[in-house]
């Protein structure tokens, strides 16, 4: 298969005006990415499927990560003259990191049997710009996948034939895979008959019984 | 047509509809012995053909990955046991295969072996079971599941004395598997491989030529190649769709390149394909277990380098899956250097296999649903996670 690089160079020549950025990755698995704006997502999504060389057919996990606002710091080396000596020191950089959220699509050829070409989509913000399209009528397997993401992050997926929650229940208003959610410590209280019973017997055993 | 989803808690409706008639909305499930689990579909039934249809999922969501995102690495091995029940060690593999695929581990030769061993042990208990279900839910009253457990039983035992669980085994470690096998315990493997084909034989004698089988699975739930490649289906669904992708072919993990075997498919899609695909399926395994078995090199099962406490691997992403009895299962993870995962996903095949349910069982009729979802295979532990 091609490599990330040539396939990002030929989207450049296919679709010019779409935002493209390889994002690295450190780890031993080697797994490269590609970071694609959201206005773009759709043409690219097609042209991977389409495409001859890559007839990416299959996609095979979709998921979302939250990236909340933090603060990065960086060790970086510099030449200091103290004293008329060169001395090398150690500073720590800080840099501040804008919060987002973030789809990641893991793409294979079930025909061409390769793979992965990794997709990741990032939004706006975390707050009120939290809107992506939809991959879903390119391949039909984000369909739970994307609800899925809606459902624990939040994201909202314009283009999704069925945007519901799928795991949590209706009315449910958090969006519990969020790093900054916190779990309510009653979480599990609904009212139920047994509550007034057992007020009832408290107010019965606390009567005064007069002999 | 007005057939509209009622909102939750209406458990059934009368719809309006064209012409004469109403359409009725029915919650098949939550607890349905049919249902495998506790999953619900919401049908819009005309008459007894089903007009609509949504599967509900969650009953039994505990957010298993925001879980995985608290504890160490090494903490949520025993929890992916409690994924896909049936198939703790292939949940374990998967698992295994995506942290070391992040944190460059090698494994050793021999525990390449117990893996492939174990592995095609639980992808035939899970299929020999699910044929026996498959059949239960036709209304064959627990004769095929019985000779299908009989047989499980046996691989068990097996799990059992390797792991000292026989569901939820937690036996493979990132680099490795946490010990070796016991004494005896590859005669005893040997001896329950070398039956297995006979079982099988057995079973298929007892169902193959089947007329109800046949009646109610040949034509039933058509699902076509293409659409299953684009639903993101995998599995033996996929394979009796007619579609070649088997993950230990495609992807060779692990040492799968070693064995010969084949992948069986199928030429309709329909349920019949997908109960014989998986018949055919346990002949494969019966031959890996059989080269695997006689090959097993002695050595060391866990890699010298690994880490199990104070496991942090570096930055990064991974992504690993392979091939599940249900599908493609795949971990994908990402380490920020900190001894937590900081992003921990499942994909799970069951809920994805799920994807195409409205559409193999649409103008079918109730009975017809309860026999497609169980020959889909799914677990709701997986589903739902």
């Amino acid at each position: 298969m091609e490599t990330l690089e040539q396939i990002k160079s030929r989207l450049t020549h296919a679709l010019p005006g779409a935002r493209m950025e390889i994002i690295p990755n450190d780890s031993p698995s080697g797994q490269l990415s590609l970071l694609v704006d959201g206005a773009h997502a759709v043409a690219v999504a097609k042209f991977l499927r389409g495409d001859l060389e890559l007839r990416l057919d299959y996609c095979s996990n979709a998921t979302g990560i939250d990236w909340p606002e933090a603060v990065i710091k960086t060790k970086i080396k510099k030449k200091v003259v103290v004293d008329g000596a060169e001395k090398e020191v150690e500073e720590i950089l800080e840099t501040l990191r804008s919060g987002c959220l973030e789809v990641v699509y893991h793409l294979y050829s079930m025909t061409k049997k390769h793979g992965p070409v990794i997709l990741r989509l990032r939004t706006e913000n975390r707050t009120d710009k939290t809107q992506l399209p939809s991959l879903t009528p390119v391949w039909r397997s984000c369909e739970f996948q994307e609800r899925e993401i809606f459902d624990l992050y939040g994201i909202g997926f314009a283009g999704h034939p069925d945007l519901r929650r799928i795991l949590m229940w209706y009315g449910f208003k958090d969006f519990p895979m969020r790093k900054d959610y916190v779990a309510p410590d009653d979480f599990e209280y609904e009212p139920t008959p047994h509550d007034e019973v057992l007020e009832k017997t408290r107010q019965h055993s606390a009567r005064e019984v007069k002999l | 047509m007005s057939a509209v989803l009622s909102p939750p808690g209406k458990h059934f409706e009368l719809l309006p509809k064209e012409g004469d008639g109403e359409f009725l909305e029915v919650a098949m499930g939550p607890h349905h012995p049919s249902t495998h689990g506790v999953f619900r579909m919401d049908v819009v039934l005309d008459g007894e053909r089903v007009v609509k249809l949504k599967p509900v999922f969650g009953y039994l969501h505990r957010n298993h990955e925001k879980i995985a995102e608290g504890t160490s690495y090494l903490a949520s091995m025993p929890y992916t046991d409690r994924l896909d029940y049936f198939c703790s060690l292939t949940n374990n593999w998967a698992y295994a295969l995506a942290v070391e695929k992040l944190a460059g581990l090698q494994v050793p030769e021999r525990a390449e072996y117990i893996r492939v061993i174990t592995a095609e042990f639980t992808r035939l208990q899970n299929h020999a079971c699910l044929a026996g279900f498959l059949t239960q839910d036709m209304g064959a009253s627990g004769t095929p599941l019985m000779y299908a457990f009989r047989e499980r039983e046996k691989i068990l035992d097996l799990f059992e004395s390797l792991t000292g669980a026989r569901m939820m085994c937690n036996y493979m470690r990132f680099g490795g598997c946490r010990c070796d096998l016991p004494s005896g315990w590859l005669e005893q493997a040997k001896k329950v491989a070398a039956e297995t084909p006979r079982f099988i034989d057995e079973f298929e004698n007892l169902l193959a030529g089947n007329e109800i089988l046949m009646a109610r699975t040949q034509g039933i739930g058509k699902l076509s190649g293409e659409l299953a490649i684009n639903a993101g289906i995998t599995g033996p669904l996929l394979r009796a769709a007619g579609v070649n992708y088997d993950l230990r072919k495609v992807d060779k993990y692990g040492i799968y390149d070693r064995f010969q075997f084949k992948v069986p498919l199928g030429d309709h899609g329909d349920t019949y394909d997908r109960y014989y695909v998986r018949v055919l399926e346990m002949r494969e395994s019966a031959k890996i277990l059989q080269q695997a078995l006689a090959t097993i090199p002695e050595g060391p099962v866990m890699d010298p380098k690994a880490k199990l406490r104070g496991f942090r691997p570096k930055a990064g992403e991974a992504y690993g899956r392979i091939e599940a009895p249900k599908g493609e299962l795949g971990f994908y993870l990402i380490s920020d250097g900190g001894p937590n995962p900081y992003r921990y996903r499942v994909r799970p095949p069951s809920l994805i296999n799920l994807t195409v349910l409205e559409d193999i069982c649409l103008g079918l009729t109730v009975a017809d649903v309860v026999v497609i979802l169980g020959s889909v295979d799914i677990v709701l532990g997986e589903v739902d996670r």
